[in-house]
């Protein structure tokens, strides 16, 4: 079988056979489930050896027939920008399930059921180079983030998970609408209508038609990233989730919005998005702001950490508003690595939670001398987020500023005003939880990291490093799909 | 046989009369059989619905022809309404059994009535002629006002029955009126004629918009379309859960094969007079049914209003008034048949009718919950699901058509369906079981039906290729 297929059939073939596994023999749905997205990993890491990084095109492309009334194909491919998201996800799957270990008592095969649909969606947007087969996974990842975070959340579940469902499926009808007028207009110009993304990058838009369709897209990317003022359904949903929930929503959920820009919306209407670009890079640079001003205030930690996801991906957004090489291949960058930072700083907070039920920071106050090691882990986790040089953050987010700097300084100066209040409001939370002296004597029993919270953290620890230090190979797989979206808005 | 009566005629005929002959064998054999034996009466019903299968096939072999010097068109349009027809009487009936003995009135009438109201909608899909399309809805409707009062001790089922009875008489009179009307215009009940005379007169002429205005009113009336849709909750809710879903699919969609009859074939050349009308109906019907789903605490209401809205989107197909609108409307009816009866099945197993009802369902009995989501996903729209191809395909067809206002609201209200739809899903799967444990009114017939319908649910919206050769064959040819 092709090599993408395969990724994308393990864990829906893990799904169906865990269906069969009796709900009871709780160990075995576990140790099922974790080990059909470790081999998902496995299959995935050999992709960043075989890939070639001088080919411009998509690679491993599998296509097969799959609605030829309408022009849709199951086709699969990946480029430098889809690969390395499809790595995270393969990265994050694993470690979300394997987090879930002990926190998930409750219909415990149901929960892995819809880590598996969830892994199968994910992978299934990143993969796929065909709109149709794009919107399906789309929508079918809100299935089980619904329930994941409406079976499984905090109290406020109920309110939080149809929240996230309205907002996100308000924004893809119009997507829909987008894609449905898009193709119509491929009908129009090409041979046969289709839904290949490749074919309709030949499509030349008058730039009313482009005008049009590129806000319709933007509606549906930007409710999923979220911009501001799109972003009042993130809180929510990533405080009330459990643990696998609000990391895989963060690591990778959101990315589906960015991604969406990336893959979609520049390349496809360049002139449309050229126009927008000011837009962007102010709503961009107010969703930074903002976030992090609003993190600032937060009293309990996983809100925090919320809020500080819509100033990060602020940073996310402007990179793409900038619609130069730096920007974009920064903007990518920092996908990744905001994944990477914000699942740690979401499973440290849930690790803590398992322990103590409580997430109001003024709980909490000298951790670090009670769990040393989580404190590094936890001191490792928010300078990657704070954008330390040597650490992850630092090269995607100064890359980033590079691309914001060559359009315009004023952006770019408030950017580095983001950086500063995220940095405070990161470190500030430091200081509260694992500094100073532990006041709450509840929190003196406290038992440091266990070995299965080890092997959570440190393959993204290590990621965080390896990035931070030498993030060479990493623009070099993203040098040529950023070069090619680039060129289409010189036209 | 004489020229009264010709070999095609009777061809053209025989699969009513395989309808109505067995309908009335059920009533006759009814008394012979005892109360725990009604059961056999499916051995009638699926025999006769299964002769009048095999002969709508050997129509469509030499399909399109004409039969009573016009007044039946056996063409594709019509079969495919009559398979649509057939596939629902067939899920109906084996799904009713368990749920009528539990309320104890398992009367063998029930599958007579069930039969004749197809009967009746044969004639609505074929006829083109006003006596005979006339003749045809009363059939139906008739069997339908039985049927929504069919459990006599109930007082809620008798107001239903009698509310539906006394509006739907109403609309028939006001429809009969228009038919009336339309003869006036032409001196002829048939829709050929009909065709040539309003053809040939303004489409703004006062009598053609009298006949529009009225016709419409009346089909609006059976399609359950705002502002004629009041009648529906109340009957709906009040009416057995399976009559309900009976109601929604079968009535429906008859009502919709005339629409689609009268207002495409002689009524076509005075769009510019009633496609205003339907488009505001369209709109009126999505933003009452919708909105109103939102508040409902019993879920049959609830289903009642978003089948209002579903009478809105297929409305719009219509307005699109392109080939891509048909085959919208042909491929919405077609998942609109499974899920909606496939939604109602569920809420019969679960033998409750408030929404508070389904709490905790999934823990309980997760292989009637889930198909329970697959149908909820595809009532909304969303994909991977039969429903999302039906919307997918109305919106092309506004979009080609520059409808692009028309397309965002009927967009727009897919968030608003799914929001009250997962109110279901949400006491289903979020909220703890209530104590009382109730009688689950599951048997054999109702399982398969619930693996049938939710089979082509989802695996139409996976994998949709045949099923849209199969609606664009049935339609273009």
């Amino acid at each position: 079988m092709p090599w993408l297929t395969a990724l994308l059939a393990l864990p829906f073939f893990g799904l169906i056979v865990l269906l069969a596994i009796p709900g009871q023999a709780r160990n075995l749905v576990r140790l099922w489930a974790n080990a059909v997205l470790l081999a998902g990993l496995g299959l995935a890491l050999p992709l960043w050896q075989a890939f070639d990084r001088s080919a411009g095109s998509y690679q491993f492309v599998d296509r097969m027939p799959w609605i030829p009334t309408l022009g849709a194909q199951f086709l699969l491919g990946v480029d430098g920008i889809s690969l390395l998201l499809v790595l995270l996800t393969s990265l994050l799957g694993p470690i979300a399930a394997l987090a879930s270990w002990n926190a998930i008592e409750d219909r415990t095969k149901e929960f892995y059921a819809m880590l598996l649909l969830l892994q199968f969606g994910m992978l299934g947007l990143f993969l796929s180079l065909d709109l149709l087969l794009f919107f399906v996974f789309f929508e079918v990842v809100l299935v089980p983030m619904y329930f994941l975070i409406g079976i499984w959340g905090g109290e406020r579940r109920l309110y939080a998970a149809i929240k996230f469902f309205l907002y996100t499926l308000a924004g893809s009808v119009v997507l829909l609408l987008g894609i449905i007028a898009l193709y119509w207009q491929g009908g129009l110009q090409l041979a046969q209508p289709t839904f290949e993304i490749a074919e309709l990058l030949k499509l030349r838009m008058p730039l009313d038609v482009q005008r049009w369709l590129f806000w319709a897209f933007f509606v549906g990317f930007a409710i999923k990233v979220p911009m501001v003022p799109f972003h009042t359904w993130l809180p929510d949903a990533h405080t009330e989730a459990p643990t696998a929930g609000s990391v895989l929503l963060a690591g990778v959920l959101l990315k589906m919005g960015t991604y969406g820009f990336v893959r979609l919306s520049l390349p496809l209407f360049p002139e449309a998005a050229q126009e927008a670009a000011p837009i962007l890079a102010v709503l961009s640079i107010v969703a930074i702001l903002y976030g992090a001003l609003i993190s600032l205030m937060q009293q309990d930690w996983k809100r925090l950490v919320a809020y500080s996801s819509v100033s990060h991906m602020g940073f996310c957004t402007l990179g793409l508003a900038a619609m130069n090489s730096n920007g974009i291949a920064g903007s990518v960058l920092q996908q990744v690595n905001h994944g990477i930072s914000t699942s740690l700083l979401f499973l440290l907070v849930g690790f803590i939670y398992e322990r103590r039920h409580t997430r109001q920071i003024a709980d909490f106050g000298g951790l670090a001398v009670v769990m040393p090691r989580f404190a590094f882990v936890f001191a490792v986790a928010v300078f990657s987020s704070a954008g330390l040089p040597l650490l992850n953050g630092f090269i995607g987010e100064f890359t980033i500023l590079q691309g914001a700097f060559i359009v315009s300084r004023t952006w770019a100066a408030f950017a580095v005003f983001g950086i500063v209040l995220g940095a405070a409001y990161l470190l500030w939370l430091y200081q509260r939880t694992m500094l100073g002296d532990l006041r709450n004597e509840a929190n003196r029993g406290l038992a440091d990291l266990s070995p299965r919270e080890w092997a959570t953290v440190l393959p993204l620890l290590a990621l965080a490093l390896a990035i931070g230090v030498y993030p060479k190979p990493w623009f070099a797989v993203l040098e040529r799909p950023v070069l090619e979206i680039v060129g289409r808005f010189g036209r | 046989m004489s020229h009264f009566y010709t070999d095609v005629d009777h061809f053209a005929l025989l699969p009513a009369i395989l309808l109505a002959l067995f309908g009335c064998a059920i009533f006759l054999f009814d008394f012979l059989l005892g109360e725990r034996s009604r059961r056999w009466q499916l051995t009638l019903v699926l025999p006769g619905l299964a002769l009048t299968g095999w002969h709508l096939w050997k129509q469509g072999q030499i399909a399109p022809f004409t039969a009573f010097h016009g007044a039946l068109t056996i063409d594709a349009f019509g079969l495919f309404f009559n398979w649509l027809f057939l596939l629902t009487a067939a899920l109906i009936a084996v799904i009713s059994y368990r749920y009528l003995e539990i309320e104890d009135e398992h009367q063998g009438e029930y599958y007579g009535l069930v039969l004749m109201a197809q009967t009746g909608a044969y004639f609505m899909a074929v006829g083109t002629e006003l006596i005979t399309i006339f003749v045809g809805l009363e059939t139906m409707s008739l069997s339908f006002y039985v049927l929504v009062g069919f459990l006599r001790r109930s007082r809620r089922s008798n107001e239903a029955a009698l509310k539906y009875l006394i509006l739907g008489a109403f609309s028939s009179g006001i429809l009969a009126y228009g038919f009336s009307i339309l003869y006036g215009i032409a001196g002829s009940t048939y829709l050929t004629d009909i065709a040539v005379a309003v053809a040939a007169r303004p489409a703004f002429d006062p009598l053609t918009v009298l006949a529009i205005l009225t016709v419409s009113a009346g089909i609006l009336f059976k399609i359950s379309a705002a502002p004629f849709h009041m009648w529906a909750p109340d009957a709906y809710e009040g009416a057995p859960t399976a009559v309900t879903a009976y109601l929604a699919v079968g009535s429906k969609i008859a009502s919709l094969a005339l629409l689609l009859r009268l207002f495409l074939g002689p009524l076509g050349s005075a769009r510019e007079a009633w496609e205003p009308l339907l488009v505001l109906a369209a709109i009126a019907s999505l933003t009452v049914g919708n909105l109103a789903a939102v508040t409902q605490t019993n879920a049959k209401r609830l289903l009642a209003y978003s089948s209002i809205a579903h009478a809105g989107y297929l409305l719009l197909g219509l307005v699109a008034g392109n080939a891509t609108g048909l085959q919208g409307i042909a491929i919405y009816t077609g998942a609109y048949v499974f899920m909606t009866i496939g939604a109602f099945l569920v809420l019969m197993a679960v033998h409750g009718e408030e929404i508070e009802d389904l709490n905790g369902f999934a823990r309980r009995h997760p292989v009637y919950a889930v198909p329970m989501v697959v149908f909820l996903l595809s009532l909304a729209g969303l994909p991977p699901t039969a429903g999302f191809l039906g919307k997918y395909y109305i919106f092309l067809a506004l979009i080609e058509s520059g409808r692009y206002v028309l397309a965002l609201i009927g967009a727009a209200y897919v968030a608003v369906a799914l929001f009250y739809y997962f109110r279901l899903v949400r006491s289903m799967f979020l909220l703890p079981a209530i104590e009382v444990e109730r009688p689950k009114a599951s048997s054999l017939g109702l399982r398969v039906a619930l693996g049938a319908t939710g089979l082509i649910t989802l695996g139409a919206g996976i994998y949709p290729e045949p099923f849209l050769q199969l609606a664009m064959r049935s339609l273009l040819k």
